[in-house]
């Protein structure tokens, strides 16, 4: 076995598939110095980063053994063959427990692959683990995960972001240097901005959804959570494209998403045309996350593309859209964990042969947390008959205005920007028995969601007060993902140059912490 | 004003299949009141000309060729069930309450 070097955690996936490429390393001793990296800081839910659910030493090792005698062999390889990638619980994977951070799901093992986990296999990508996660997606902070919060590496006292903080925290803390993660109202992109990754939520419909364990259909959506923006186009490109098996697969193309972000490089963004979106700033976001927000605009000016600002009015309304859409969908997508077929099944107490309703109904209650079960119980009162169209109907009118605020500006500008989150990392347990509070971090990326438009979020900076990441998004139409990642890949470059290095070359070492 | 009774969060759990617990009914009713009453702020946003969104995708009746593909064998799909018998899912009783 080769001699783990911790550099081999700190470089990026573009690096590390170039390094294999040139025979300067093998997928063994990268796999495994990732693994001795999880092993030295993710801990457990007591201390360390949680950013695993379950670590697959034996499955990763074995398919980095296969890769290297791939690329021994002189075959035909992808690009990241090789180059170890952590997924979110939230997708099927064989073999390899998937709870959703669930109790209901504990243990369960899916009998097939998600179509993003069968491509990532396909490629030769050793999956190190599943990642920590609210449960069934559910949550801005990782702290409705039924088996404990995730940390935020920057600061192990505060929050990853939700509901992806795992996916997140592993590529902050250098445990992965690629991981998937799922984005229903910014499960993706918050996590990204709270702790200085890059992360994209793709169109909907540009990844495939088989496997992914639904919250709300019309706004799921896959996508890559990563330290740099090529790494995003990278294993974007590799996860997306056309799939049979879901119904709602867009039936087209994926832009040239690598060349978009190797072009975006050079820094020239002369002809683009960038929104600032009036209603997503100011009041309710932190000092700190505008000023690295206005420096950004700056920048990207300097590489010339013309800044404007773009009104969509709707968007005002998005969240109440959203938290009447999402939970009318939740709610009728989780009744199928029944107790019956797979899952939990709990008896009831002080029953005599208890009803299937009854076993159902005291297994929904063991099997869920509170979070999962105030929006079952919101969907259900919003569809029931009598309150229907009051709201499931206004929402989806609603919904209808803010897509056309989205076709209005887009046809002014080339790509909206926001702030991704309205603060940077709060607090563990600051926000958890508030749900209106925590819904609030979500303000800027529902309005992609609802749409079903692509968004970037990637490190703009620290916040002066707090010294901790902010987040920069970029929106842009639908199927234009490839916007993202120009000009997302120009702003990156221009950050790095004032910094002087990644954002990431900052955050704390971590070592010791998982005791 | 929307609100939500303690009595009718019950109810609903009825129909979601939740067996919530008294504790869980005093925490749950109040939150619930509060997120209507925040959501209910979109009334009347939307005029009644504007047609609704369900999905962000115009999509209608996506076809396959019918053709026979490989599924899953009986064991694999009986693999994670609570309880298996006769290679069928074992479930608790179905009638008797009602019926």
């Amino acid at each position: 076995m080769s001699d783990p070097t911790p550099d081999l955690t700190r470089t990026t996936a573009a690096d590390l598939a170039a390094a294999l490429a040139a025979g300067e390393t093998t997928s063994v001793a990268l796999t495994q110095a990732h693994l001795d990296r999880i092993a030295a800081v993710d801990g457990s839910v007591d201390a360390g980063v949680h950013a695993f659910l379950h670590v697959d030493t034996e499955g990763a090792l074995a398919a980095a053994v296969a890769s290297d005698e791939r690329r021994a062999a002189g075959a035909p390889l992808h690009a990241l063959d090789g180059v170890p990638v952590a997924v979110k619980d939230v997708l099927a994977t064989t073999g390899l427990p998937t709870t959703c951070g669930s109790k209901i799901l504990e243990g369960w093992i899916p009998p097939y692959d998600a179509t993003v986990v069968r491509r990532l296999k396909d490629a030769g990508l050793p999956i190190l683990g599943k990642t920590n996660m609210d449960e069934f997606a559910m949550g801005s902070s990782t702290e409705h995960s039924a088996y404990g919060p995730t940390r935020n590496p920057w600061d192990l006292e505060r929050i990853p972001g939700g509901s992806g903080g795992g996916s997140a925290a592993a590529v902050a803390a250098f445990e992965a240097p690629l991981a998937l993660g799922t984005d229903t109202g910014g499960s993706i992109r918050q996590p990204g901005a709270v702790t200085g990754t890059v992360g994209v939520k793709p169109t909907y419909g540009g990844v495939s959804r088989y496997g992914l364990v639904a919250m709300a259909n019309s706004l799921d959506q896959v996508g890559p959570v990563t330290r740099t923006v090529l790494d995003a186009a990278l294993l974007h490109e590799l996860i997306g494209g056309h799939d049979p098996l879901d119904s709602t697969s867009v039936d087209q193309p994926v832009p040239g998403l690598v060349e978009a972000a190797r072009q975006g490089a050079t820094g020239d963004l002369s002809g683009l045309r960038v929104g600032v979106i009036t209603e997503l700033q100011g009041e309710g976001y932190q000092a700190g996350v505008l000023a690295r927000f206005h420096e950004s605009l700056e920048l990207l000016t300097a590489a010339g593309a013309e800044v404007v600002e773009v009104s969509c009015p709707s968007f005002v309304h998005a969240l109440a859209t959203y938290y009447l859409v999402m939970p009318c969908e939740a709610s009728s997508n989780l009744a199928k964990f029944d107790a019956m077929r797979y899952g939990l099944r709990v008896l009831p107490e002080g029953v005599d042969a208890p009803s299937a309703e009854q076993v159902m109904r005291a297994t929904r209650d063991a099997g869920f947390g509170d979070e999962v079960k105030r929006r079952i119980i919101l969907g259900t009162y919003a569809l029931s008959s009598g309150y229907y169209d009051a709201y499931y109907g206004t929402a989806q009118r609603v919904r209808t205005l803010i897509s056309r605020d989205f076709e209005a500006a887009f046809g002014r500008v080339d790509v909206l920007v926001s702030p991704t989150a309205p603060t940077t990392a709060f607090k563990l347990g600051e926000k958890l028995d508030d749900p209106l509070a925590m819904y609030l971090n979500d303000l800027a990326t529902i309005p992609a969601n609802l749409a079903g438009v692509p968004g970037i979020s990637l490190p703009s900076g620290l916040a002066d007060e707090d010294g901790l990441p902010a987040g920069f998004q970029v929106l842009a139409p639908a199927m234009a993902d490839d916007r993202l990642y120009r000009v997302g890949a120009a702003l990156e470059a221009a950050l790095h140059d004032r910094w002087g290095g990644p954002l990431l070359d900052k955050v704390p070492a971590l070592e010791g912490v998982a005791r | 004003m929307p609100e939500i009774s303690r009595d009718e969060v019950a109810h609903l759990a009825t129909l979601a299949r939740i067996d919530l617990s008294d504790a869980e009914l005093d925490h749950l009713a109040p939150q619930l009141s509060v997120i209507l009453e925040s959501v209910a702020s979109i009334s009347g946003v939307a005029g009644a000309d504007v047609p609704p969104t369900s999905h962000p995708m115009p999509l209608t009746n996506v076809f396959r060729e019918d053709v026979v593909v490989p599924g899953l064998t009986a064991e694999q799909a009986l693999a994670m069930a609570p309880a298996a018998e006769e290679q069928r899912f074992a479930v608790p009783r179905i009638l008797g309450d009602e019926q």
